[in-house]
């Protein structure tokens, strides 16, 4: 509730979080890691991505907060283009690409939760949290640190505000980097198999967390195998294979009664 | 059972119930017999295990390697101490003399100030050498390449000799006016050609070592630093080089305690440090060798300091990167002290310290004492 503030308006409908992604292209050398992705994630909704490993899930996520570039095609926030500015010139209208400065600063209102969470080691869990809104975007640290404690809260970690991160557990780290990627109050979140590298008896807490957040309207993208996830928080499932995606829809149609036998193949394995 | 009392050369592997503190008056916080005496032993193949006696394995190998080593050092120490030559008197003597002292001053100032440009050149040739330009990586590469190769004793006099090639020296506009000029002696005396000759060279050599630290970080956390936006020189600062330093301090420490020493090369600019004072000093009454001794027993002080320096910046530095940090030489020496107190004086250990020492204070220490289950406390 607290968190989220900023995404949701008082009616309760979001109105910030709408990603749009278009013919995005992308290359490793020669390998062709994205073939022409379009997506659309409207404010609130929760897109859950399946689809076998190498498939370029993570490369989209990546593509999609620019730490990858693309090719071809483009990624638009709320209207803004993601690493690109459009300018007036005298030849008509181009795009610029974005110094590092200003991309670093578009980063800010895209949360970004890694599978190996990349807590900073020699940093407590508040420091950790309290970094980027400070130093990106310049807030009053006694402020920050107060909503800090308050995302600690609320993934259930109040207690362990001046620990280090390798003195949790692997759920408790990841449960760190979600308040970590909320602190900058991001209008969209994006998961990158949040939970493939914790014990299974750490998944749960994970889950919950993320639950409750897509549950109070948070704009998020899930790269994730849990399938029952998905059946239950997804608004749309994205079937990806080979660069491409393959089938999107309600889980209830992708999930129950996919059209294309690739997806029925690979849920035949996973489930 | 209990007839068995411990020898010296024999550890029981339980001890037996009678040994136990029959009285409850006693300390009551000695975590006396968390053994379950009363519990009958599991049945053994062959028996009855826990009555028995453990003897320690023999080890005459080390026995014979341990004397040897002890009669060497003997020897050593006393030619050290019989052999006249070595003049002790006259090295007491030129300890802290008053020039030998001076020379000290410029050995640790050289140190310092060479130290400080070599690191802080080192870092920013490092930091170039990651970025994105072709020419700053270039430049750093090349400067690496040029001050790699040439010895520093060329260096230490191309430096002295700048005069010659430039003989003023002038700040202004590249290709335009000159502001301000000056004589290149008055710049760069022989504190000024030590210090930029020992400084950029170590420059050179520092840049690998921070670069290697850098690149050692794991790709992971520069990743999350730009993922959350924190702009680049705080990236650098507050997340990827604290983490370097880890592997940046010991190899640097290793590069400061060469340059200390480093600086006595200098002498062939006849500039004050240690070594040269020292060769003035017995060119002038002969005593050469305990002159020579003099400034070794000073090179092997400040090396002291540096390593225990070393000890704690590591220390500091490996916050986070472990669960718990090693005790600090201090910490150990309290703790023996208390735990051979708490032995003498029958009294419980101070909760302060960590089971993997208070296991010391036992009266026996057999390999149970290793699993932690046995009592620990003044039970005797």
């Amino acid at each position: 509730m607290t968190v989220v503030e900023t995404t949701t308006q008082a009616s309760g409908a979001p109105t910030q979080g709408h990603l749009a992604v278009h013919g995005v292209h992308k290359s490793y050398g020669t390998l062709e890691v994205l073939r022409g992705i379009d997506l659309e994630v409207r404010p609130g909704e929760v897109t859950v991505i399946l689809g076998p490993s190498g498939s370029g899930k993570s490369t989209l996520l990546r593509v999609i907060n620019h730490l990858e570039k693309v090719d071809r095609g483009f990624v638009a926030l709320d209207g803004e283009l993601i690493g690109y500015a459009r300018r007036r010139t005298p030849t008509g209208e181009v795009l610029r690409e974005l110094k590092e400065k200003e991309i670093l600063v578009q980063r800010t209102s895209i949360g970004f939760v890694f599978q190996n969470f990349n807590l900073f080691g020699h940093l407590t869990v508040l420091e950790n949290i309290v970094e980027a809104p400070v130093s990106a975007q310049k807030r009053r640290r006694s402020e920050v640190e107060a909503q800090a404690r308050e995302l600690l809260e609320r993934v259930g970690l109040a207690d362990k505000a001046d620990a280090r991160p390798r003195q949790l557990s692997g759920g408790q780290q990841q449960r760190v980097a979600i308040a970590r990627a909320l602190a900058t109050r991001p209008r969209l979140l994006l998961f990158d198999e949040p939970t493939s590298a914790l014990d299974p008896e750490l998944v749960g807490d994970v889950l919950d967390v993320i639950k409750d957040l897509a549950r109070t309207g948070t704009t998020m993208i899930v790269v994730t195998h849990e399938v029952g996830f998905a059946r239950e928080l997804a608004d749309t499932v994205v079937f990806m294979d080979d660069g491409r995606i393959v089938e999107q829809g309600p889980p209830s149609q992708v999930l129950d009664a996919p059209r294309e036998d690739r997806t029925r193949t690979f849920l035949q394995k996973v489930l | 059972m209990s007839t068995v009392l411990p020898q010296d050369e024999s550890r029981q592997i339980a001890p037996p119930p009678a040994a136990q503190p029959a009285d409850s008056s006693g300390d009551p916080s000695a975590r006396s017999s968390t053994l379950p005496p009363t519990k009958p032993p599991r049945q053994a193949p062959s028996g009855d295990f826990e009555s028995l006696r453990v003897l320690p394995a023999r080890q005459p190998g080390r026995w014979v390697a341990t004397a040897a080593v002890a009669v060497l050092l003997a020897m050593a120490l006393s030619s050290l101490v019989t052999n006249p030559r070595w003049e002790w008197d006259v090295v007491a003597q030129y300890l802290v003399w008053p020039s030998i002292v001076d020379g000290l001053w410029g050995t640790l100032r050289l140190t310092a100030a060479a130290a400080a440009v070599g690191f802080g050149l080192g870092t920013v040739l490092a930091l170039m050498r990651l970025s994105r330009s072709p020419l700053l990586q270039s430049v750093s590469w090349g400067y690496t390449w040029v001050f790699r190769s040439v010895p520093l004793i060329l260096q230490l006099l191309l430096w002295y000799n700048l005069a010659y090639l430039y003989p003023t020296l002038s700040l202004g506009i590249p290709f335009g006016p000159e502001l301000l000029s000056f004589g290149t002696l008055d710049v760069i005396d022989k504190f000024g050609a030590a210090v930029l000759g020992l400084g950029l060279s170590q420059a050179a050599y520092s840049a690998e070592i921070v670069r290697a630290g850098i690149l050692g970080v794991d790709q992971g956390q520069h990743e999350a630093a730009a993922a959350l936006g924190i702009p680049r020189a705080r990236q650098s600062a507050r997340i990827v080089l604290p983490q370097a330093m880890r592997t940046i301090v010991p190899t640097s420490v290793n590069e400061i305690i060469g340059l200390v020493k480093g600086t006595s090369i200098v002498y062939v600019l006849a500039y004050g440090e240690l070594f040269y004072t020292v060769t003035v000093i017995y060119g002038r009454n002969q005593r050469v060798v305990p002159l020579l001794m003099v400034a070794a027993i000073w090179y092997l002080v400040i090396t002291t300091v540096l390593t225990v320096a070393q000890f704690y910046v590591e220390r500091h530095y490996a916050k986070g990167a472990v669960r718990t940090l090693p005790p600090t030489p201090v910490q150990k020496v309290r703790w023996s002290v208390q735990i051979a107190w708490s032995r003498v004086s029958g009294k419980p250990l101070p909760p302060s310290i960590p089971p993997a020492y208070a296991v010391r204070a036992l009266p026996q220490r057999g390999h149970l004492t290793r699993t932690g289950r046995a009592h620990v406390g003044g039970a005797r």
